[in-house]
């Protein structure tokens, strides 16, 4: 008998002529947290697609708990007991948080749904797994965080002995993370193996007994996290020696250029100052809820506020469409890439010429030839690896739809912009570029303010970092102040902390 | 290829890996899918052959180019709705109202100004529909389908529920007669089509209508004022509504209040089988003709095999659910490469 719970054994698939895996190996023990660490594209999704019966392999062998598997559909790999949580979360929107952790046996057996156990079940479910969560909750209203945490707590309550995680903490914040790596080792103590899949490094070594590396569709190397460092997965996943992920905080601070000035939104922000200098790269951190994207949504016209004002360049600006704030150079590169920041569907150079078509267009007339010329030109700028600039956007990995709607803002040529979780999703490379485009724009005089759950993110990349708690700016800190505690002991609610 | 900072740059990323796999793809079916709304309207050319020796008469052929060309009109209005994730119910009963308010209008103003009136008069109810859906946020099944027995009912009341009669020699011949062996109307549908290609292919606004029904968040996001495009698209639904209303006239002499009912259907049917999503995003003008001539050609094969007009609505039914089933095969070739 063997002690693994999945082996891996010379695992081919192809797409087309493309080989996203080759010849692959992989070797989970039972009851361990085995991380898999690659950049978008290495193969670690395809991988796992094949482990839930999505994709059907070409060649290798798989075997589960000893015995060798050929899924064909995602139900044969339920019925071995993997369970899988996608980056993406495929929550019903519309149904309660009950429903939906129930969704394929909503009658328990029988034909008629009784409420009370069903929510009392999911009830017991949630507080087992110390979710807060009111059970009856409709989905569509929890914050992304939350839904992660009802899609976790259906995973968990079928009989999973494999629960195989995508990037499962890009969406939440600190204490968040806490309770999931908590439910981990809970897990872990009864034997569920857990593949766990993420780009954020410090996590893994937290968590995972042992780390898989991927490039490339092969596999690298087997690390111990006990007895390698950081910058071994990151060497082996890039293929050379990454110096630092972040730009020196070298640009110049001119006048302040950008201000809010008490803003309020009814329950939701109270009185909120800011100021972001020319060249000056300010953070907003806080936890999910706290009020970080709603400030977002106010200056870019998505929501409307009841008192306060927005002042750029020393004049108040009245912002309420999006197309207000493009007009004013103030640029949005929102939460959600897939759903707000990117038509995906839609080429590459539509994407990048879609907020100021009126530059590669005369009398409403698109003119075919400026537009490729722009698109290949912000193409270089950016980095951007792709096939042909009209191909759509969902054929790029995470990193390059990122940077092609980074694209989009460049073209438009804002002096403010607003970057809302830039890194969600996006490998360590592709992460050190963003940084750097964000950076060159800060050189340029632009300012900038970023909003991300990540605090290593904010403290290496931003000047000045304002906190945010339960729709208020609790702190200020920059310069040697900017640690994680500091940030932490400001971005939780007082209440809590006590 | 371009040097990256991430070190990856001798392999292939991911987004190159989707493109050329996108290459790569190069089979018979897949090509038989991809151009699937012409290799059907051929397929029908032959069957129709072996069905009728009467199809390839030039009478007939006729016929049916002279048919199609209020379906095909009303169908390329119609496929702009339609990009944006809309719908337009209006369609038929607003042919009607411009049909009713030529012939009512012609004796007092004259030929143009019955076109005229004609054409103020299905754009304004476009106008009204786009009002709603844009900015009232009245979903657009709702908002045209109410529009829809309004018109109507206007037609109604306005001809006291009878065909009003059109005296005007001119506009009458308009509908039968003929320029180069071809008919007159069917210039009409041309002159549309390459209108409506133009848009969809060259214009900011063409860009945009695709863009709102692909993902109409991440257009507003952009700064899109989505909304005065979403009421566009609606105004030049009624405006080909109107076109095809006035040519319908020509053929038949008369303003009908009870022209085109049930006409929604054949063109969203056209439109559909033309390849076009109900959801919006995609669509194509090329194709949404050739769905109104395969609908035309249906109707005109099965009138010829002297099949009644009750069977044939069975069998066009029929053939929009293949059509629909084709085109979600389709989808899922493309998606499994």
């Amino acid at each position: 008998m063997t002690n693994y719970a999945i082996e891996i054994r010379g695992v081919e698939k192809n797409f087309g002529g493309i080989r996203a895996l080759s010849n692959f190996n992989l070797k989970v023990e039972k009851g361990t947290v085995h991380a898999i660490c690659g950049e978008n594209g290495a193969g670690k999704s395809t991988l796992m697609k094949i482990l839930s019966g999505i994709y059907i392999k070409d060649g290798g062998t798989v075997v589960v708990h000893g015995e060798e598997v050929n899924f064909t559909n995602p139900q044969q790999s339920r019925a071995r007991g993997i369970g899988i949580v996608h980056q993406e979360l495929a929550l019903s929107p519309d149904l309660s948080v009950a429903e939906n952790i129930f969704l394929d046996d909503l009658g328990q057996g029988g034909q008629t749904v009784n409420w009370k156990e069903i929510n009392d079940k999911a009830g017991r479910l949630l507080t087992s797994f110390g979710f807060p969560i009111d059970p009856k909750k409709r989905v569509g209203d929890l914050s992304v965080a939350y839904q992660q945490m009802v899609e976790i707590t259906k995973s968990l309550a079928k009989d999973v002995s494999i629960l195989i995680l995508d990037e499962p903490t890009a969406v939440l914040a600190g204490p968040e993370i806490e309770i999931l790596f908590s439910n981990l080792r809970m897990l872990k103590a009864k034997g569920v193996t857990i593949l766990y899949i993420s780009h954020r490094l410090e996590e893994i070594f937290r968590i995972a007994d042992a780390i898989t590396v991927v490039k490339d569709g092969v596999t690298v190397t087997d690390l111990d996290p006990k007895t390698c460092t950081e910058k071994d997965v990151v060497t082996a996943m890039v293929g050379r020696e990454l110096k630092s992920l972040y730009p020196p905080k070298d640009t110049k601070l001119g006048d302040v250029h950008f201000e809010i000035r008490h803003l309020t939104r009814r329950g939701v922000l109270d009185d909120i100052n800011l100021t972001v200098r020319k060249g000056e790269i300010v953070g907003l951190a806080g936890l999910v809820g706290s009020g970080r994207t709603e400030i977002a949504e106010c200056i870019f016209g998505i929501a409307s506020y009841q008192k306060g004002e927005i002042l750029k360049a020393g004049q108040p600006v009245r912002v309420s469409h999006p197309a207000d704030a493009v007009r004013q150079g103030i640029g949005l590169v929102p939460e959600d890439r897939k759903r707000q920041g990117a038509v995906l569907a839609m080429g590459i150079d539509e994407n990048m010429t879609m907020s100021k078509l009126s530059g590669v267009s005369k009398l409403g007339v698109i003119r075919h030839g400026q537009e490729t010329s722009l698109a290949a030109s912000l193409k270089d700028k950016l980095r951007i690896k792709l096939g042909r600039l009209t191909d759509p956007v969902s054929s790029l990995s995470g990193g390059n739809q990122q940077k092609v709607v980074l694209a989009k803002w460049l073209n438009v040529g804002c002096d403010f912009l607003v970057f809302d979780e830039p890194t969600r999703g996006v490998d360590v490379g592709a992460k050190s570029e963003i940084y750097n485009i964000i950076h060159g724009l800060a050189e340029e005089g632009c300012a900038l303010l970023v909003i991300s759950s990540e605090l290593v993110e904010l403290i290496g990349l931003c000047h000045r970092v304002y906190v945010m708690s339960e729709g208020h700016v609790t702190g200020e800190l920059s310069g040697d102040q900017l640690t994680e505690p500091a940030i932490m002991s400001l971005a939780i609610p007082k209440r809590m902390a006590s | 290829m371009n040097a990256s900072a991430s070190g990856a740059a001798s392999t292939p990323s991911a987004g190159q890996g989707a493109a050329s796999a996108k290459q790569g793809r190069f089979s018979i079916v897949g090509l038989l899918l991809e151009h699937s709304t012409f290799v059907v309207f051929i397929l029908m050319l032959i069957v129709a052959m072996m069905l009728s020796d009467r199809f390839y008469s030039v009478t007939n052929l006729t016929n049916i180019l002279r048919q199609s060309v209020p379906l095909g009109v009303v169908s390329l209005g119609l496929l702009f709705v339609i990009l944006t994730g809309g719908i337009d119910l209006s369609v038929g009963s607003l042919m009607a109202l411009v049909s009713v308010t030529v012939a009512l209008v012609m004796p007092g103003y004259g030929l143009w100004g019955a076109i005229l009136a004609g054409l103020v008069a299905g754009t304004l109810c476009g106008v009204i529909s786009g009002t709603l859906v844009a900015y009232f946020r009245i979903a657009p099944f709702i908002a045209t389908l109410a529009i829809m027995t309004v018109a109507r009912g206007v037609a109604l009341v306005a001809s006291k529920g009878q065909p009003a009669f059109i005296d005007n020699v001119a506009f009458n011949d308009f509908g039968v007669n003929s320029l180069a062996g071809l008919p007159l109307t069917l210039y009409v549908l041309i002159a549309c089509f390459a209108i409506a290609l133009f848009i969809y292919k060259k214009t900011v606004f063409g860009r945009l209508v695709i863009s709102i029904g692909s993902n109409e968040i991440a257009t507003r996001f952009a700064g899109i004022r989505v909304e005065r495009y979403k009421f566009a698209v609606y105004a030049i639904s009624g405006f080909a509504c109107a076109v095809a209303g006035i040519v319908a006239s020509t053929r038949t002499g008369v303003g009908s209040p009870i022209l085109a009912i049930g006409f929604e259907l054949d063109a969203i049917a056209a439109v559909v089988v033309g390849g076009a999503s109900l959801s919006g995003g995609r669509g194509k003008v090329f194709n949404t003709i050739i769905g109104a001539l395969i609908l035309s050609v249906i109707s005109n094969i099965m009138n010829l095999m002297n099949i009644p007009g009750y069977h044939q609505q069975i069998v066009k039914g029929v053939i929009i659910i293949l059509a629909v089933m084709l085109e979600s095969l389709k989808l899922r070739y493309a998606s499994r490469s």
